[in-house]
Formats: C-alpha cells, structure tokens, sequence
C-alpha cells in the first residue's frame, strides 16, 4: 500500500447551472456510448423497419393499384422513418427500467443534482439515439423512389428529432410507473403497436371506417407521420386524385390540418410528457 | 483555483464535529413498522457500524440518513445538514454504497467513475488524479479500461467503493459492504476502508451482519426488530456480558449438567456437543470446576464473550435465529421497489 497521499479538495456540485448542464450532459452521453457498444440493438432495430419497407411494401405494391405513379414503397417509406424512431425512442426511454432493476438509476437518483437534468438527459439521449437510427433508414431512400434533396433530407431530420424527443419523453413517463422489466412487454403490446398501426404509417387512413377513423385521430403518432409523409410527397410528381388518397393529411370535420400546427401538437405534447415525467422522478419516496 | 473552493475541514459545519445525529427516527411502511424510533450520534472520523439480522431495519435507517427514504417521524443531521431540509446539501456530502451493485456494466470502471464525476461536478482539473488515487487504493487501476461486465463480484464491490470516495465525500455509508463475497475479499475490502480511514478524514457509516465484521467498528449500534438494544464499543459490549463462555468435554454431559446446577447453581446446555455456560471470571472458575464437579473431564475451554454472545444477551437469540425467523421480507430496499407500485 502507498503511504498516505494528498487527497484533492473536491468541490461538488451546489446547485449551480453549470452542475445541472455537467449532470444532463453525462446522461446524455451514457446513452450514446451504451448505444455504441450495442451492435446487436443497432442491428436488430434497423431490421425491423427493413423487413417492413422491403418485403410488406413490396408484397403489399403488388396489390395496391398506385397506377404506376409510383410504388407503394415510396408511400410507406416516412412511415417507416416514423416507426424506426418510435420503437428506438420507446426502447431508448424504457431502459429506464433495466437501469431500476440493476440498480444503475439508485446511482442517478441519489446524486446531488436537479431530478429534472437526469430527465431531461435521458429524454435528449434517447432522442439522439433515435434520430440517428430514423437517419440511417434515411440513407435508404434512394432504394424506394425518394430523390436524395438535401433540403428535404435535412426537414426530415429535423422532425424526426422532434418526434423522438417527444416519444422518448413518452417513453420515460411510462418507465417511471413500470416496476419490473416484463410489464415492457405489456407497454409494446398497450401502446407502440396500436399507435403504430393507427398512425398512418403502413396505410392510407383516408376510407377508414368512422371508429377507426377517429382512433387514428386520437394517436399522437398520426400529427407525427403525416408531416414526413407530405414533406417526402411535396418532391413526388403525382396527379392530385391520386395524392389525395396517399397523402391525405389529417383533418378536425373540414379543416385540413396545416404541417406547422401538426408539429406544434407533438412539440406540446413532448413538453407536456417531459413534465410529466419530470415530476414522477421528483416525488420522495 | 477559485473551483477548489470547500476546504476539507469545513465540510463538516463549524457548530458540530457529528457527522451523524439522528433523533427519534421512524418509518412505516403501510403497517409494518420497519425502524420504530432510533437514536444515536457518530463523531466525525469514526467507523459506525449497525449491526442486526436481515430485516432489522438497518437498510431503512441508512436510507433515511442518505435521503433516499423520508422519515416518518424524527429527525436526522447528516454532515450537519437536515437530511429532509437540506437534501442536496446531505447529497453533496455523502458517498454511498449499496448491498446490490449500482454500476453500469456497459461501462467501462473509468466510464463509471467519470459518469459519477459529472454527476457530482468534482472540479474538472482534480478529476484525473482523484481517478487515479481511488482506483489505485483498490487495485483496479491497472484493470481501469475493462468493461465492468467482466469484473468478479469483489472487483465491482471495490469500484463502488472507489467510486463512493470519488467526490471526497465526509461521511461514507457502506451498506452490507462485503455481503455475498468470499472471507479472502472480505478481509481485502476491510483492509481498504481501514486505509481509508487513515488517509482520509472520514467518517464511515456501514451495516453489517456478520460478527466478524462488526469488531472493526469503533462504536457499534445493535439493532432488532426496528430499534437500537445497544450500542456502545464492541469491547465495552462484550465487557457489559461481564460472563466469560465456558465449554467442557466431559464422560457424562448429562450428569454435568446436573451437577454445575446443584453444586454451582449454574444453567448450562449442551451447544455443538459441548457443555457450555457463561460465569464471570472463568478462568477462576476451571480449578474449582475440577476439585468439585465429580465428573471427569476431557477438556475445556474458556472465551471471552464474541459480540454473538452480545447479541444473545440483548435480543435473546443467535442472529443466525434472527435470520431465519425474519426473513427476507425487508431486506430489499423498499424504496426502489415501492416506486412503481403506489
């Protein structure tokens, strides 16, 4: 053993706003190194939305009459940016759950920062993670009739982050209420799917039925997908019959929902999530 | 360095040399009772320990003094600070170490301590060397880069232990530090904290319930069923007994037995195949017990009561007993596993 040696003086944090930032910061980066590490979860979540794109929406073009104006791959495509950043966000936010069940989240929770910097640390990570994902499915694009626009590119990207952070923020809100590791596969079986299937995602909800037309209304998903989809569309040359029916934008009775006020909706909803979870994370046991 | 700015001997307040002052502390969770109204006080620089059977509420008295758990009643003072008032200022104080690991496995040890660093904003120029210093105190430096998912399970208990003293916290709180691992790790950790101890200023708060454990404390808190029955140094409890434990080999055990109640009025049991009882002054005792028994003896044996003995005297049972008449109902932290449920 060395003999007695100097032991620095260490200043902890006191509540100061460059702690709060150093503490959102490290959470933060913790999700992209353990996103790095796992090759396999980057993988498996890309897999996903391949088999969807490629074998669903090719079976499905054969049978979908887009009369030749383009192919029913070009339609899913956003749908499938939507579903990759749902599942890598919700799976993102729920490892909240494994961090509870070995013990990781007692190591953030004691520590002597604001709760809502770990919140909103695990919330930006999360995000981040996702949008990477949704950008690597972006690359594909060219592979299904959507020209590589960098301005498009770059629109996509940017709602696909919005879109991620508020699933994350979502996701984190559930985690805070789920105890142990099974009931995740209550929350994908509740929620991810439902939401993804109702969102427009995989098919046009313009001749739904009233029911399901309205569900596809109530999910947050659908104020998500549809921006990606008339961003994607608005580079496609398509007679108007025809867009109509594959890009038919949400509408409340008569009024077609404008791009701006859809994102508005997913913005409140992330802030209003993000509190939510927020304030779960704060309560004294 | 304007960021160096706490100097050691201020962490502790000026008004107190306590590191610790709990006064009354209760918690209920729904009915069960889990800690019913302790008391006690730890001076800086001392090695506190609890010691009792898992269940006794040992857990839950360590997360009320970490703010992990809010009291039910009663109040408690940890680095001179509230500990429901003044939470982060406790926080900012205190390193702590849990019974199950807190790490993260897809890190590296580096990447843990680096997290907590951040965590805890140490000063981003003391960051290296203070690194180098705690992982070096517990031999990891060399493994430092390994993710901690290849680490053995005294390997993790010491980079917790490494990581608890990263922000040079006053007051260390092991819980069960060395449960689940073997005697020879065991006895390494010990030899850590006791460096610890020298090196640093700092006072250590741990729970145990192994006896062996216990006799490295200064001062010892015993505690059963959700109060304190003692406390005191673990030689002024082992004097308290004032009896000296007596074992003899004998042809006829029965007849001993007999013998020592009529001629010494003294109870004694057999216990692992020996006659054992408990007199003051023991070795006095034996010359007697051979002039005047009557029964022949093989052998005998005279210790100094063991804090075991201790613990019998006060709780009336072995905290083997203890153990296994509890149960485990307790033993998990409440507060992570309630979270979800309420």
């Amino acid at each position: 053993m060395a003999a007695a040696v100097d032991v620095p003086v260490v200043r902890v944090a006191g509540g100061r706003a460059g702690d709060d930032l150093r503490a959102l910061w490290v959470v933060w980066k913790r999700e992209l190194i353990r996103f790095r590490r796992n090759r396999m979860r980057i993988v498996t979540s890309l897999a996903q939305p391949v088999l969807f794109l490629f074998i669903l929406g090719t079976g499905l073009s054969t049978v979908i009459s887009t009369a030749d104006h383009f192919n029913f791959r070009t339609f899913m495509f956003p749908g499938v940016l939507g579903m990759t950043v749902l599942f890598t966000s919700i799976f993102s936010a729920i490892s909240i759950v494994w961090d509870r069940e070995f013990g990781f989240l007692r190591e953030m929770l004691v520590a002597p920062v604001h709760r809502w910097t770990l919140v909103l640390g695990k919330c930006l990570g999360g995000a981040t993670v996702a949008t990477i994902q949704g950008a690597i499915m972006l690359a594909l694009a060219g592979l299904v009739g959507v020209p590589y626009n960098p301005v498009m590119l770059l629109v996509l990207l940017l709602e696909m982050m919005l879109t991620a952070f508020a699933l994350t923020a979502f996701g984190v809100m559930l985690a805070a209420r789920i105890s142990d590791v099974q009931s995740f596969q209550v929350v994908t079986q509740l929620f991810v799917l439902p939401m993804f299937f109702l969102s427009g995602a995989v098919f046009p909800v313009t001749k739904l039925p009233v029911w399901l037309g309205i569900l596809s209304k109530l999910d947050p998903l659908s104020y998500a997908v549809d921006p990606l989809r008339k961003e994607v569309f608005s580079y496609l040359s398509i007679p108007p019959p025809i867009r109509h029916t594959f890009d038919p934008g949400v509408s409340w009775g008569a009024w077609h929902l404008p791009v701006i006020f859809e994102l508005g909706l997913v913005a409140i909803a992330a802030a209003l999530m993000l509190g939510i979870a927020i304030q779960q994370f704060s309560r004294p046991a | 360095m304007t960021q160096l700015e706490t100097p050691a001997a201020a962490r502790v307040t000026a008004a107190t040399d306590l590191a610790v002052v709990a006064q009354d502390l209760k918690k209920n969770y729904k009915e069960i009772e889990a800690v019913r109204g302790v008391s006690f006080e730890v001076a800086t620089g001392e090695i506190f320990g609890f010691l009792g059977p898992n269940g006794a509420g040992k857990s839950t008295t360590i997360s009320m003094l970490c703010t992990l758990v809010n009291p039910s009643a009663g109040s408690a003072r940890v680095a001179g600070f509230d500990v429901v008032a003044d939470q982060a200022r406790v926080r900012q104080r205190i390193g702590l170490v849990f019974q199950d690991t807190t790490l993260d496995d897809y890190l590296t040890a580096s990447e843990n301590l680096r997290f907590h660093a951040e965590l805890y904003g140490v000063a981003r120029d003391v960051v290296p060397t203070r690194m180098r210093q705690v992982l070096e105190m517990v031999d990891l430096w060399e493994r430092r880069d390994g993710l901690v998912q290849t680490y053995s399970g005294g390997m993790k208990r010491r980079l917790e232990i490494a990581r608890g003293l990263l922000h040079s916290p006053a007051v260390l709180f092991l819980d069960e530090p060395t449960v689940g691992l073997d005697p020879q790790t065991r006895s390494h950790i010990w030899s850590y904290i006791q460096e610890l101890r020298r090196r640093e200023r700092i006072t250590i708060f741990l729970t145990t319930h192994y006896m062996d454990e216990a006799e490295y404390c200064d001062r010892l808190a015993i505690m059963d069923n959700g109060v304190l029955v003692a406390i005191d140094t673990p030689e002024a409890l082992k004097g308290s007994i004032g009896e000296d434990r007596v074992e003899l080999h004998t042809d006829d055990d029965q007849r001993a037995i007999e013998q020592l109640a009529q001629h010494f009025q003294i109870t004694a049991q057999v216990s692992e195949g020996a006659v054992t009882f408990h007199v003051p002054g023991g070795e006095q005792f034996v010359p007697r017990l051979f002039a005047e028994l009557g029964v022949p003896i093989r052998s005998i044996r005279v210790s100094r009561p063991t804090l075991d003995d201790v613990f019998m005297t006060y709780t009336g049972r072995t905290i083997r007993d203890a153990e296994a008449s509890s149960g485990d109902r307790l033993r998990a932290n409440p507060w992570m596993r309630s979270r979800g449920r309420r």
